[in-house]
């Protein structure tokens, strides 16, 4: 069982970490994401302080 | 209290008199013993709160146009609690640090023996002073970026006065000896049973909040905030798994023994660094920090990688607290490893922050709230790399055990964590309470440089006290044996103990000046509604705003 679970994580480990780094980059660099993002960073700074309805 | 529908007021007297009863119950089986003492605290602060609630029964049913606001209530108390546990717990850091320079301030009382009082400190400060500045700004931050009101009025509640009851718990119960001795997981079984609860209600507002939003994407701050309560839960629940002697007493045993207890202790207690001081915090970072520049954030995609960088890498980094012991030799590679890729989304995060200041130093030459932001983030920068460095193994071999460990902590304790924390609630506070600008800004200046002065005497004088300490035990002779006893290096370090109390003393001095600056805006706030309301001004200022639904 110990054994096997460092066989796991010494090589799958690594792929699926090296492949979580690649996925996120991808995500957050995806052009169609850029609008959303844009406008996520600046809708924080608006004045309005109500909930919407 | 008056915004509390009458079903609420019903379900949280429920609430109070079931934890009495608990109390009663824990008073009666511990009866002489510290067990009983800590029953009879549950008990009488669950009957004061129960009456609290009674005393305004029969007030009104809130007006429905209430949901057209935010509920503020719990961000306000919680910003008070937070100053408090601040100046009591940096009290008591600034005495265990004087208790090492001069040993006779434990004046023979057991209760007052280092041993006792440091968790009070490290307790203090990392759940009563950050835990309280954590949940008061999730609130507002979660409510303001999802555009939607908190999903009821009494969890909140429960989770700000129900994680309160925690703290004084853990505090008390280590004055009277009661430890599993676990670092920053010293509160035994009950205690513990207890946060679990309190923490399942504080995920679930945050979920049934999100799930409410009005804004379609989740901000950034959110997912560091939920990444904070998920994994300090599951941390929480693995390191504390135990079992008591019985139902009637406070000890228990743990479930794991040997290097498993040590890995899965310093498994809870790096990633509580890294989601309890470090995700919350920078979660209230990246919504505090463009809100007062008046910027958005330099890069939003640099803050998703940070985010997912901290919650996948930070995991593995903790066996780097296990260098040179039983641990498998490749179990501590692999935290040595984790714990220098972090650099990456560390360094990112604090970049990320001083890049957002750009085009915005004028506003950090003038104001020191956002100054406090700046430096935190400055702060964040070095003590990641510090951190990084420190897990090499061979700079562990000089630094492990010494004072260089107490240095580092401090660098992230208070240049980070603290300086966000002041930051943020200084921008917070007056719009918490309507009010143009705090009380006194050249207060805010001068705690800004109390802040700084003492985390810089602090963290030098611990610098040099731990690497001459970590190379006088490295030392050898021609015989080829120890050049210096373990009392030379005690005698070494006296110096810089006090040194570092000084240090201390300066950022406890700068709490307080917090503190009181925090408490003037309130009144402030209060006087003007009074005057506006035409009616009498009732504000006994030693009895500030610190209790709930007023």
């Amino acid at each position: 069982m110990h054994d096997a679970v460092v066989a796991i994580s010494k090589s799958w480990g690594l792929f699926y970490l090296l492949a979580l780094s690649a996925g996120v980059v991808i995500y957050a660099y995806w052009p169609s994401n850029r609008a959303g993002f844009d406008r996520a960073k600046s809708s924080i700074l608006d004045k309005d302080d109500k909930p919407w309805m | 209290m008056t915004k509390l529908t009458v079903t609420e007021r019903q379900i949280g007297l429920i609430i109070c008199l079931v934890v009495a009863a608990i109390g009663l119950a824990m008073a009666a089986a511990g009866r002489g013993e510290p067990f009983g003492v800590q029953g009879f605290t549950v008990l009488l602060l669950a009957l004061a709160l129960s009456g609290f609630i009674i005393a305004r029964w029969d007030a009104p049913p809130p007006d429905r146009s209430l949901l057209e606001h935010y509920y503020d209530d719990p961000t306000k108390v919680g910003i008070v609690l937070t100053m408090f546990w601040a100046v009591i717990a940096m009290f008591v850091g600034v005495w265990v640090a004087a208790l090492l320079a001069w040993p006779e301030l434990t004046f023979d009382a057991a209760w007052a023996s280092f041993g006792r009082l440091r968790p009070v400190h490290t307790s203090g400060v990392i759940f009563g002073f950050g835990g309280n500045a954590l949940i008061a700004t999730s609130f507002h931050v979660l409510q303001r970026t999802s555009r939607a009101r908190l999903p009821d009025q009494l969890s909140p509640w429960f989770v700000l006065i129900g994680y309160n009851l925690f703290c004084i718990v853990a505090a008390s119960g280590y004055l009277l000896g009661i430890t599993q001795s676990k670092e920053y997981a010293e509160p035994e079984w009950y205690a513990d049973l207890w946060l679990v609860i309190v923490w399942i209600v504080y995920f679930l507002i945050f979920v049934r909040t999100l799930a409410r939003r009005k804004e379609p994407h989740i901000y950034v701050a959110n997912w560091y905030y939920m990444a904070f309560i998920l994994v300090v839960a599951i941390l929480h629940i693995v390191n504390n798994l135990a079992v008591p002697i019985s139902f009637g007493s406070a000890k228990s045993y743990s479930a794991f023994s040997g290097v498993q207890d040590a890995m899965t202790q310093w498994w809870y207690g790096h990633n509580a660094v890294a989601f309890f001081l470090t995700s919350g915090f920078l979660g209230m970072m990246y919504y505090y920090l463009p809100k007062r520049a008046g910027r958005p954030i330099f890069s939003y995609p640099l803050s998703l990688i940070s985010f997912w960088g901290i919650t996948f890498m930070y995991m593995w980094a903790g066996s780097h607290h296990l260098h040179y012991t039983a641990l498998p030799q490749w179990v501590q590679t692999l935290g040595m490893t984790f714990s220098l890729v972090l650099l990456v989304p560390s360094w990112a995060s604090a970049g990320n922050a001083l890049a957002t200041l750009n085009g915005a130093w004028h506003k950090v030459r003038d104001d020191a709230t956002l100054r406090f932001m700046m430096v935190a983030a400055v702060f964040y920068g070095l003590s990641t790399f510090e951190g990084s460095f420190m897990a090499i193994r061979a700079v562990n071999s000089v630094s492990h055990y010494t004072d260089w460990t107490i240095g580092h902590v401090h660098g992230g304790a208070l240049g980070w964590v603290a300086m966000i924390t002041f930051g943020s609630i200084y921008a917070l506070v007056p719009w918490m309470w309507k009010r143009p600008a705090i009380y006194s800004p050249k207060l805010v200046e001068v705690h800004f440089w109390l802040a700084l002065s003492g985390t810089i005497v602090y963290v030098f004088s611990m610098w040099n006290s731990g690497i001459i300490q970590g190379l006088m035990w490295r030392t050898y002779n021609e015989n080829g044996t120890l050049a210096y006893s373990f009392l030379d290096t005690v005698e070494a370090m006296h110096p810089y103990y006090i040194a570092r109390t000084f240090g201390g003393l300066l950022f406890l001095l700068g709490a307080i000046v917090g503190t009181y600056n925090v408490l003037m805006t309130i009144r402030q706030a209060r006087l003007e509604r009074g005057v506006e309301a035409g009616g009498e001004v009732d504000l006994p200022l030693g009895r500030p705003a610190a209790l709930p639904g007023e």
